[in-house]
């Protein structure tokens, strides 16, 4: 009767679906958007699906137990440390960032490296704002986020190297379209999105838009970042979307957008064109 | 219980249980309960499905070696046929469903990506099996199909490898399927066989 047994306990150990989290639909029940496209005209994607299908790893690798694994984080009172090579330095709360910068409403693409993605409109503002007003120094070529991790409220695979960490280069970092979040759909975030801010960059994939930051640095040196790290062939600084340059173990050309059922091509910089100005003269295939 | 009737139990169970991953995929895509990318969980459902009942059908041989319990030989050919069955759901779903059948897309992934590969060579390790299972033919074949047989144990390597390779971080959970694995091939072994027929002889002698 072993086999029996065992075949009972494999079935239920294939992955179950959790259903919406009560956390999240409890977000979505009020939670608007103003617009309901992107510059694209392609259409947001849900509530629901945002905030209950999310790579949080501090959490868990299950996309879908994020939500409700995260739905006691603590994020308020919550203060982000701006220092490094900057002339102006200094310690800021979220609510301090959000009545200085009026976050509004930026509907991004958000493409995953794992070749699925979404539209999602965020509450922000441009990153170049906060770092105006540190005044960088002149030696100052790139920037570095270090994000949150306790243990104990966040019960993901300990052995990963966390808290999390990610890095732009400066003038990257102070592109329009690079920006902090405070929110989706209208309302602050959940936790299980990156509360309470986020670096949000639309043409990286999606793991450069480090979530829950406590600190970003200014500094003179390429600083390391989380992915690039563990698997450097796999992951590159960069990591801009570039449906021409393959993961090593997967194609990038095209993608899943959640919600939808056929694939649609991938396109560079995700779309935003206007970064490739950025990239001139690199070889992109080198600096993935 | 006669060991013919115990087997006639477990028969039962095992169809149920081994259409339950199948119900349980078909139940939730009606709720709405796959998750927002249904596409995505059917293919990690019926991949699971299709390894476990796979390693299941290889741990029959393994049973009856360490316990001596010969009826359970007759599970593999039905638990080889439903881990064929969950792999065909899951090359279906990854061709028809995920590429909708374009062939250019799939040539980049299919052909140019390991992993891909690997699942594919699985999928067609277990699919001549499958089609010469019918009993009769099994019959015909006679020591042919014991050698055919080896392939189950390529596809079995290879759908480990396919598992660990897709993996994008957390390697525990692979390299568990690959250490089972090893495990379940180890003791067909004729070292590990000899062993444990001599202690089965040992039982006997002094059985009151």
């Amino acid at each position: 009767m072993g086999v029996v047994a065992a075949t009972a306990f494999l079935a239920a150990c294939t992955p179950q679906g959790s259903g919406t989290p009560s956390g999240s639909s409890a977000f979505c029940d009020d939670a608007k958007a103003v617009g309901s496209a992107d510059e694209l005209g392609d259409k947001l994607t849900t509530c629901n699906d945002i905030t209950s299908y999310n790579n949080f790893y501090e959490f868990s690798y299950g996309k879908e137990d994020v939500a409700n694994l995260s739905r006691n984080f603590k994020t308020s009172p919550w203060t982000v440390t701006v220092g490094g090579l900057v002339n102006k330095p200094g310690s800021f709360s979220v609510d301090e960032l959000v009545k200085k910068y009026r976050p509004e409403e930026r509907i991004y693409r958000m493409r995953c490296v794992e070749a699925w993605s979404m539209v999602i409109p965020w509450l922000g503002f441009p990153l170049s704002r906060l770092l105006e007003d540190v005044q960088p120094k002149p030696e100052a070529k790139f920037v570095r986020f270090l994000s949150f991790y306790d243990p104990q409220q966040m019960t993901g695979d300990r052995s990963l190297p966390f808290p999390y960490f990610e890095g732009l280069r400066l003038d990257e970092a102070i592109h329009d379209l690079a920006i902090l979040a405070t929110g989706l759909y209208g309302k602050p975030f959940p936790p299980q999105d990156g509360a309470p801010i986020r670096l949000v960059v639309p043409w990286k994939y999606g793991f450069k838009s480090a979530k829950s930051i406590l600190k970003i640095d200014l500094t003179s040196e390429m600083p390391p970042t989380f992915w690039s790290t563990l698997s450097p062939e796999e992951y590159g600084f960069y990591a801009n979307v570039n449906p021409e340059v393959a993961h090593p173990r997967w194609s990038q050309s095209s993608e899943r957008r959640i919600g939808e059922l056929r694939r649609r091509p991938t396109l560079m910089f995700n779309g935003y064109d206007q970064v490739a100005a950025l990239y001139k003269g690199m070889d992109l295939k080198n600096f993935y | 219980m006669s060991s013919n009737r115990q087997i006639a139990v477990i028969r039962v169970v095992l169809h149920v249980s081994a259409l339950l991953p199948l119900v349980l995929i078909i139940w939730d895509l009606t709720r709405g309960n796959l998750t927002a990318n249904p596409i995505r969980e059917i293919q990690l459902r019926t991949g699971a499905t299709a390894i476990n009942l796979l390693m299941l059908s290889l741990s029959c041989t393994p049973v009856n070696i360490l316990t001596g319990f010969k009826p359970v030989l007759a599970l593999r050919r039905v638990l080889g046929i439903y881990a064929f069955f969950y792999a065909s759901l899951h090359f279906i779903n990854f061709i028809g469903i995920d590429y909708g059948f374009d062939f250019a897309l799939l040539r980049e992934d299919l052909f140019e990506k390991r992993f891909a590969i690997a699942g594919f060579a699985s999928f067609l390790c277990l699919l001549p099996l499958a089609v010469l299972s019918v009993k009769k033919v099994q019959q015909r074949l006679g020591e042919h199909w014991q050698k055919l047989h080896w392939l189950v144990y390529a596809a079995a390597i290879v759908a480990v490898i396919h598992y660990i390779w897709q993996t994008k971080a957390d390697f525990r959970l692979p390299f568990t399927y690959g250490g089972v694995l090893i495990i379940l091939l180890a003791i067909r072994l004729p070292v590990v066989r000899h062993l444990a027929e001599r202690h089965f002889k040992w039982l006997d002698k002094t059985a009151p």
